[in-house]
């Protein structure tokens, strides 16, 4: 960007220097040559500034955006430790608690519509695989209607079931059943 | 063409098998007390012959886990004949022995050995006193009907496991008049521990005894619901590698793969048609799971359900009229069964809380499905018409059931001392096993046709 503001200056100046020293008479000479330079000079020193500011400027820019960036990282890590929302067994409603975490969630995402999600399924192993994937697939469209309610886009959000497969509990507590009925959302 | 298959499955294994040590060992957990029992005599073998594998040892395993044998253990047998001839019927008829099988091993080349086999009826060389000649209107006739079948095969060493199943098949179906099912193979799922295992997600196919475990596909995402199309060549299977699940349908023997649906949202439970240019599966592209029918040929989809519940698991009828489906329409789910002509769907389980994966028997008279009664997930069956249902397992938290091409045995997964492992139970619920593995959750398993 800098180059190019110094190389039209030299394309402004250099034109004229050439056809200067072709039609001066010796008279003339140092006096056309000096007026050259300086007309010269003064469109370098124009094509400097310009460069100058441009690139101040830019780091202001820069700096802003590394600020909303590095905010913007901060909100997401502050929503991703509360990223999940738990359900009641064969069940796709969403409880006060999950409401509450997703409200935080939805008011970031509102703000920023840049900013895409996906919304993972997932539930408990008893039932079988196939039906786990479909309730799996509820539940993370009841997250994503509570987030399109709450003036989320429905371009930030893509919704995928995993069913039983990915479970974060082993075993067949009711404590690990409860926390593999669950949504995720995953920042992208 | 058999040799051609043997060819490309020995080189495919020698492709995928470089980590497959792990094998399933069977443990028959009940109903060894109905067997009928028979003698597998330990093949004889002729001197200067160098045995690679046994082939007795695999054919009495064979007959014991079909859960309709029980082969005598070596003390229980009264001799070890090396022919008919040799053979004396009353002891084995006083050993409860209703038949024999005797071998002779004979190597007549480095890598090629003679197996020569005879299957004898017990009772009815009791009868004749295993005469091969008798008197008949004056005549002297040669009789042989205690020897139920007689032959003999030349094969290669690593043929040996293959032509015991084959020899159990012969066997069995000589004695129950049904077509033995020992030759066939099971695919499955085993999730390994992701800690030690990069591509913990695995797609394998085994012999039906968990034998010559090869490992298909890898992938660090989940793998499901993989099924065989009817010529026992190619699987499909749901994998989830892109971040979302897409249907693929992978040749075993090539391992060529092709990417069959990408739809947004659910793309699963993929089930070929018993003619094997249809495959049934469940798409949510449209906002909720239907089942559809696609054209293999065409790729043209054909909606068949239409519905604000969940439709899913689609299983084909034998003769392909019919699919049974669960559905959520009346509440809970329960299966539907659809006709493909017509449309018409009518509720055909309604006993329990719920019943879920549902698949026809062979001969098409019965499903067997998976019945929620109390709280518990178990395999149960029932008449496609009659309604009557029978459960069969009692073990815990039980899914995915899949018949044996001969329809006398159901594999599927269940949870043993907090793992997922598979098991089998007989369409009569009489014998159970179970087939542990050596580490890792194993599902989804589905049973090859005849190969």
């Amino acid at each position: 960007m800098q180059l190019k503001k110094v190389f039209k200056g030299f394309v402004i100046a250099l034109p004229l220097v050439t056809v200067m020293a072709c039609t001066t008479t010796d008279n003339g000479v140092d006096e056309a040559a000096a007026k050259e330079a300086a007309a010269a000079q003064a469109a370098a020193d124009q094509a400097a500034r310009e460069a100058e500011a441009e690139k101040a400027e830019i780091m202001a820019m820069q700096q802003r955006d590394k600020m909303a960036a590095e905010q913007r990282a901060k909100d997401i890590a502050t929503l991703e430790q509360d990223q999940v929302v738990y359900f009641d067994f064969d069940t796709s409603n969403l409880t006060s608690s999950a409401r509450a975490i997703l409200s935080k969630h939805a008011e970031f995402l509102a703000l920023n519509p840049d900013q895409s999600i996906v919304i993972e399924g997932h539930c408990d192993r008893r039932g079988t695989p196939e039906y786990n994937i479909a309730l799996g697939e509820r539940r993370a469209k009841s997250i994503q209607t509570y987030l399109l309610n709450a003036n989320v886009s429905s371009s930030q959000m893509s919704v995928v079931s995993y069913g039983e497969e990915k479970p974060v509990a082993n075993g067949t507590s009711q404590s690990a059943f409860a926390q593999n009925r669950r949504g995720v959302l995953v920042y992208q | 063409m058999n040799k051609i298959n043997t060819i490309l499955l020995s080189l495919f294994f020698i492709c995928f098998s470089l980590e497959s040590h792990a094998t399933l060992e069977i443990y028959i957990t009940e109903g060894v007390n109905n067997a009928r029992p028979v003698g597998i005599v330990p093949f004889h073998v002729s001197p200067g012959t160098v045995l690679p594998s046994s082939i007795d040892e695999v054919v009495a395993a064979d007959l014991t886990r079909s859960g309709k044998f029980l082969a005598l253990s070596r003390q229980q047998m009264p001799q070890l004949p090396k022919s008919d001839s040799e053979v004396d019927y009353s002891e084995w008829a006083a050993a409860g022995a209703e038949a024999v099988l005797i071998g002779h091993v004979q190597q007549q080349a480095a890598d090629e050995f003679k197996v020569s086999l005879q299957l004898l009826d017990v009772i009815r060389g009791q009868i004749t006193g295993g005469q091969t000649q008798m008197m008949s209107n004056g005549q002297m006739v040669t009789n042989r009907d205690h020897v139920l079948d007689e032959w003999s095969w030349v094969i290669s060493g690593d043929e040996f496991r293959q032509y015991a199943h084959r020899i159990s098949d012969i066997v069995y179906e000589k004695l129950t008049g049904e077509k033995g099912a020992f030759l066939t193979q099971i695919a499955y799922i085993i999730v390994r521990d992701s800690e030690t295992e990069a591509k913990p997600f695995q797609l394998i196919v085994a012999d039906y005894d968990g034998k010559n475990e090869n490992i298909l596909l890898r992938s660090n995402e989940p793998l499901m619901s993989p099924s065989w199309s009817p010529d026992g060549r190619k699987l499909a299977y749901v994998s989830f590698e892109n971040k979302k699940p897409q249907i693929f349908i992978q040749d075993i023997y090539t391992g060529s793969r092709t990417m069959i649906t990408d739809f947004p949202g659910i793309n699963g439970a993929p089930t070929f048609s018993p003619d094997g240019n249809q495959l049934a599966m469940v798409l949510s592209k449209d906002g909720n799971p239907e089942i559809y029918v696609m054209n293999l040929a065409s790729k043209r989809l054909r909606q068949i359900t239409r519905n604000r519940a969940i439709d899913t698991e689609p299983s084909w009828s034998p003769d392909g009229k019919h699919l049974i489906f669960s559905s959520e329409r009346g509440g809970k789910p329960q299966i539907y069964r659809v006709n493909l002509a017509t449309g018409k769907t009518r509720r055909v389980t309604f006993e329990g809380d719920m019943n879920l994966g549902g698949t026809y028997t062979p001969d098409g008279t019965q499903m067997v499905m998976v019945n929620r009664t109390r709280g518990n997930y178990h395999i149960a069956k029932q008449g496609v018409d009659s309604g009557d249902m029978l459960v069969l397992t009692k073990t815990f938290l039980d899914e995915s059931p899949s018949l044996a091409p001969n329809g006398s045995m159901i594999i599927y997964s269940t949870l043993h001392e907090g793992r997922q492992v598979l098991s089998l139970v007989s369409l009569d619920g009489r014998f159970k096993a179970r087939l542990p593995v050596s580490e890792g959750q194993v599902k989804s398993p589905s049973w090859s046709p005849f190969l």
